[in-house]
């Protein structure tokens, strides 16, 4: 054996794409069920019984629709820019494949004498690689739309181009504040950050999650993540009583499958950095059984909160108009985003003295915000008319 | 914590696994997938009816001033990642600095805010 051959620790490559499947393949099951769970709870919300005959519960539901997908025919139409038509869809399924690369699933294990992380890459600069991921899924709905030649994908895309750059840069923001409360850019690290507890007697059992600490920042972060993943109620892309089915209206088969699993991928990556950024990631309490596997169970368990909440929100909440959703955007997400980031900074660098005033300060805020946002909802909305109150049964 | 190039490596590993999975399933429906297609059938689609003019049609002004506004504050936010790592150790002057930095962008949107620019219609 050469002796270059020889000094490579074949052990250790070995680990690395053992640990590169098995993470795929989780995150490739999970995405299946997904979307059955959307499709189910959406059907129960509405009191449908949503799919039902493929496997158990309907299981299998999305696995018969792929093969279905992959049967149907595929039409091109023949205005469309063909070779932007064909990457258009690349472009969209794979950066929100490589987004969750840095998301741990776990602490590191230690196999055969070597240190393996439970996630695909530990970047040293996590939060930037999932924002630049984030960027480059914009370029998938607007080469679909440009390419697809014709206007209602084209409105779609232009539209939704502007949407998701705008709330890129309030989810920026809000992930700006975490990474001046945690002190790193690395996932691994602000889930560390997030191992300690609170001091104040009565609240010790409490994990210091930055939900807690950053309760602004975490709002900021969802509501941008509703409108980065295109879901309701933010979906303008695709607003099919205006505009069809938006950028993918021309796509069939397997192009338009490739933008439907770019969609439920970006939902679990959103929700994965939901949970590693703000609610602890895989932390949780590990019971003397199995003692490796329960940091996955507790990660699943959390994304799967954060997966509901945005089928909660789909089933509830109806569409906004477009310009309001600019509005907001830009008038109440980024100067909140802004100051919020500005607040963090002043009180983390406050010196050690006032050490006890850190944490009280970034509660009290976050407090603060919560009582503002909910007030209004609370007193049923100052701007609002006084509605009666409906005289039906308890059912209702 | 693993070596650069490892780290990057895997990266690239998986771009090109997932481009390649894409391919695969592009290739494996034009295998399987039925091809007959019909002048009708390649048109686009316009709620049935005829496809009138070019498709490429000019969209509002608007949206070319959103996605300067974007340039500007997605910089901005380049800027904060860096300061946020680092500000600890620069103190309380490093905070001061980037206060001065924020509100002279933010008195930018006020501008445009003012200017009307953020009004849609």
């Amino acid at each position: 054996m050469s002796p270059v051959l020889a000094s490579i620790d074949w052990t250790a490559w070995l680990l690395l794409i053992v640990r590169v499947i098995v993470i795929f393949a989780l995150v490739m099951v999970y995405l299946v069920l997904v979307i059955w769970f959307e499709r189910k709870a959406v059907a129960d919300m509405q009191t449908r019984i949503g799919p039902n005959r493929a496997g158990p519960f309907g299981v299998l539901q999305t696995i018969a629709d792929g093969v279905k997908l992959l049967l149907k025919e595929e039409i091109i139409p023949e205005t469309a820019d063909l070779p932007v038509y064909l990457i258009a869809p690349l472009a969209s399924a794979v950066p929100a494949l490589l987004a969750f690369a840095v998301i741990p699933l776990g602490p590191s294990v230690t196999i055969a004498g070597h240190t393996v992380p439970f996630q695909i890459s530990d970047l040293s600069v996590g939060i930037l690689w999932i924002l630049a991921m984030a960027s480059l899924a914009v370029y998938g709905v607007v080469l679909a739309g440009w390419s697809s030649g014709t206007n209602y994908p084209l409105i779609g895309s232009v539209r939704s181009s502007a949407q998701m750059i705008s709330y890129e840069v309030g989810m920026g923001l809000g992930l700006v504040a975490v990474v001046l409360y945690a002190g790193t850019l690395t996932m691994s690290g602000i889930v560390a950050v997030q191992a300690r507890h609170f001091g104040v007697p009565g609240l010790t059992w409490l994990p210091k999650w930055n939900l807690f600490m950053q309760f602004p920042a975490f709002l900021i972060y969802v509501v941008a993540a509703f409108a980065e993943t295109n879901r309701p109620p933010f979906d303008l892309p695709e607003a099919e009583t205006e505009l069809v089915a938006g950028y993918h209206t021309e796509y069939s088969g397997m192009k338009f499958a490739m933008f439907y699993l770019a969609e439920y991928m970006h939902m679990i990556t959103v929700s994965s950095v939901a949970v590693t950024l703000f609610l602890g990631g895989w932390r949780g309490p590990i019971f003397p059984v199995v003692r490796w596997l329960w940091p996955l169970v507790w990660f699943v368990a959390k994304v799967t909160v954060m997966i509901f909440v945005f089928i909660w929100v789909r089933a509830t909440l109806p569409r906004m108009r477009y310009d309001k959703l600019m509005a907001f955007g830009w008038k109440v997400m980024i100067p909140i985003g802004l100051v919020w980031v500005l607040a963090t900074g002043g009180i983390v660098a406050l010196p050690p003295a006032y050490g006890a005033w850190r944490a009280g300060a970034i509660v009290g805020f976050g407090v603060l915000a919560l009582i503002l946002l909910l007030g209004p909802v609370i007193r049923g909305g100052p701007a609002r008319a006084p509605v009666e109150a409906p005289t039906r049964g308890v059912s209702g | 914590m693993e070596s650069y190039f490892q780290s990057y490596g895997v990266l690239l590993g998986l771009l090109v696994a997932g481009v390649g999975l894409v391919a695969v399933a592009f290739v494996a429906a034009r295998v399987i997938a039925p091809h007959r297609p019909s002048p009708s059938k390649l048109t686009t689609y316009e709620c049935g009816m005829d496809p009138v003019g070019e498709g490429w049609s000019q969209t509002q002004i608007r949206y070319y001033i959103y996605a300067f506004l974007f340039v500007i504050f997605d910089v901005e936010s380049v800027f904060l990642f860096p300061w946020a790592t680092a500000f600890v150790r620069l103190g309380m002057q490093a905070v001061v600095e980037m206060v001065v930095f924020v509100v002279i962008l933010a008195v930018g949107l006020l501008y445009a805010y003012r200017k009307k620019v953020l009004q849609w219609a």
